[in-house]
């Protein structure tokens, strides 16, 4: 590590005899560490009056002046008296300068202290008090978003940005095909792997198809591609509209009399509920050939057994089941990636914080909807 | 300790420029311009928007480098030093950016902290005492310290960049419009600091600023960047200069006002 820390500079000294404190040689920076640990060894001793001389420093800058200020303090505070502290003439206005201050502004430098068992404590009850306000936060966006929907669909020519809307679909939707098509083969490949696995052993391997289509089509599909977009177009809407808000992009579209949920979130919101559902249709398809394509080659399972096997497993309501839930998650996670773009504040670090927790709230979300659904069809007995 | 002579001048001589030619592409902005900044004095450097008082600054401070000419500070090259040479000029300057370029992801304390824990052997104690004292020799509230830039309003965030670059007790103070985009009565109170902490730590500044107010209440001398070359002089010499554009600079209403204001 470079160092300003120069041993062949002269060092500085300072010593206690007869009730006296003097110092003398370069009172800088430099020498500030050293002297830092021998001042803090000082022995306060006694009662007795103690005269400070420092006029034979040589060099003295502001770490130093500190230096010879806190010593003061300290022996003053140890009971002592102590008179005068002579500096060199020069040094005068400096050391003047820093004693104006009140020494009850040093004296907590780290702000109120806590033991770390506390502070813990403290961390906790401020993330939740966080949390809270978060919750309220989104649940307040909520609101609004459905009123100016609502306007929407009252007057759908007015409000309804549709450019803006389809360039949505195009972007979370069809930008995201290759990558949501090739998790899903995978994890459709992966699921009968692991099927065929166990259920060979019981000799029923052909029942690898209806945990595969039931798997896929009511849960998998719909929960992996949620997580996805929510990774993919979720971050791209915080990190979006925060570099707007950056940017004082957002100011000016308010002073402009333009209404930003109509012009900025319902297109997202909108068309990410039109493109997840889609998506999600297409990652069950593209699971379900991983899935049968694993079958032929692990089980020797052909493609019409697959089809008959698979009719008899699943029929249409196990698809919507699985439907039914995409545009509710999108929404969810447009309305996250929104909500915490606004939140973003005007510098870039905040830009980052608040997309890591857009995607990390809104894949919570997404799983805690996904067991509520769960818990409601079985409710349901669908 | 630096002691060239200038024509015959007992004054130290900090930063010493000569025959500087800097340009980007094909666009010369200083052509072999020379300057001489004095241990102890407040240089304000002016010019029209432009003039390249920033990139002067910049390839001081070897941020820019310099296409022909020298530059030394403190007696040694710059511009053209490489890393560990340029360690040892660094730690005896400090530089206030415009906007403070204070690092958003620590608090004011820590930014103070950056050099010291870089460049010496301090205890954490210790950091934290000296932070708290540069913070109150700044003006800010003790409680800045805690704070993340984000949190500060403009004047405030320059006072902590200014106590971040003077956080390892430099010689030489490098200010870039120090005043800019702070109301009137903040502009003061910073000029005001500017001097005062001028002759407590017997500074040497070298500042660029568009404020004709800050000009004539803390400096000493007076740089105009004026068709890629340099005049230095004082306010009273710059007046009497009949160059058209320091003539309009000084003799401009604003000019005019701030000069009959403290003079």
């Amino acid at each position: 590590m470079a160092s300003i820390e120069n041993a062949a500079e002269p060092d500085a000294w300072f010593k206690v005899e007869r009730g006296v404190f003097t110092a003398g040689g370069r009172w800088t920076i430099a020498q500030s560490a050293r002297l830092d640990q021998q001042l803090r060894g000082l022995e306060t001793g006694s009662n007795e009056a103690i005269a400070m001389d420092a006029s034979g420093i040589e060099r003295l800058d502001s770490t130093g002046a500190w230096l010879l200020l806190r010593t003061r303090r300290a022996l003053e505070s140890a009971g002592r008296t102590v008179s005068g502290l002579k500096v060199p003439e020069r040094y005068t206005s400096l050391l003047e300068n820093l004693d104006r201050d009140d020494p009850a502004r040093h004296a907590h430098p780290r702000g109120p202290h806590m033991s770390p068992w506390t502070y813990r404590l403290y961390r906790i009850g401020k993330a939740t008090i966080q949390a809270g306000h978060q919750g309220w936060g989104i649940l307040g966006y909520l609101g609004r978003v459905t009123v100016e929907t609502g306007e929407m669909i009252a007057a759908p020519r007015k409000n309804l940005r549709f450019a803006a809307m389809m360039y949505q679909v195009e972007e979370t939707g069809i930008s995201a095909l290759p990558i949501v098509g090739l998790l899903a083969f995978l994890i459709g490949v992966v699921l009968a792997y692991q099927g065929a696995d166990q259920l060979r052993r019981f000799g029923a391997e052909i029942f690898t198809i209806n945990l595969l289509g039931v798997g896929v089509l009511r849960e998998i599909g719909g929960l992996i591609t949620a997580i996805i977009v929510a990774g993919r177009s979720g971050s791209a809407f915080t990190a979006h509209l925060g570099s707007m808000r950056v940017n004082q992009e957002i100011d000016a579209m308010q002073t402009m009399g333009l209404n930003t949920v109509d012009t900025l979130v319902l297109p997202r919101i909108i068309g990410l509920v039109i493109a997840l559902p889609l998506l999600t249709f297409y990652a069950n398809i593209m699971a379900l050939i991983g899935g049968a394509m694993m079958c032929y080659f692990d089980l020797g399972i052909t493609i019409p057994v697959f089809l008959r096997q698979l009719n008899q497993a699943v029929d249409v309501s196990t698809l919507m089941v699985g439907l039914i839930k995409a545009p509710v998650f999108a929404f969810v996670i447009a309305l996250v990636g929104c909500y915490e773009g606004f939140q973003v504040e005007r510098n870039a670090a905040s830009v980052g914080q608040l997309t890591t927790r857009s995607v990390v709230e809104s894949v919570f979300l997404v799983i805690v909807l996904d067991a509520a659904f769960s818990i409601m069809f079985s409710v349901l007995g669908i | 300790m630096v002691t060239k002579k200038n024509k015959g001048d007992k004054k130290d001589v900090i930063i010493h420029i000569q025959g500087l030619v800097t340009g980007f592409g094909s666009k010369i902005i200083h052509d072999h311009l020379d300057l001489d900044v004095y241990r102890g004095e407040v240089l304000g450097v002016v010019g029209g928007s432009g003039s390249g008082k920033s990139v002067l600054l910049r390839t001081i401070i070897g941020l820019n480098a310099p296409r022909e000419g020298t530059i030394e500070v403190f007696g040694k090259r710059t511009g053209y030093a490489e890393g560990s040479r340029m360690r040892k000029l660094e730690v005896r300057w400090g530089i206030l950016f415009q906007e403070g370029a204070l690092f958003s992801s620590q608090t004011i304390a820590e930014n103070i902290q950056v050099p010291l824990r870089e460049y010496t052997s301090m205890s954490q104690e210790l950091m934290d005492e000296i932070a708290a004292m540069k913070i109150a020799l700044v003006g800010l509230p003790p409680d800045a310290g805690q704070k993340y830039p984000s949190e500060l309003s403009g004047g405030m965030k320059k006072r902590a960049g200014l106590a971040r670059a003077l956080a390892l007790d430099p010689e030489l103070l490098f200010l870039d419009e120090p005043t800019s985009g702070l109301d009137p009565i903040s502009a003061n109170q910073f000029d005001e600091l500017i001097a005062e902490l001028q002759q407590s730590l017997g500074l040497t500044v070298f500042m660029v600023t568009h404020d004709l107010d800050s000009l004539s209440a803390v400096t000493d001398r007076i740089a105009v960047l004026v068709d890629k070359k340099i005049k230095t002089g004082t306010i009273d010499e710059l007046r009497k200069d009949t160059t058209p554009w320091i003539h309009e600079y000084f003799s401009g209403p604003r000019g005019h006002a701030a000069l009959a204001g403290s003079r």
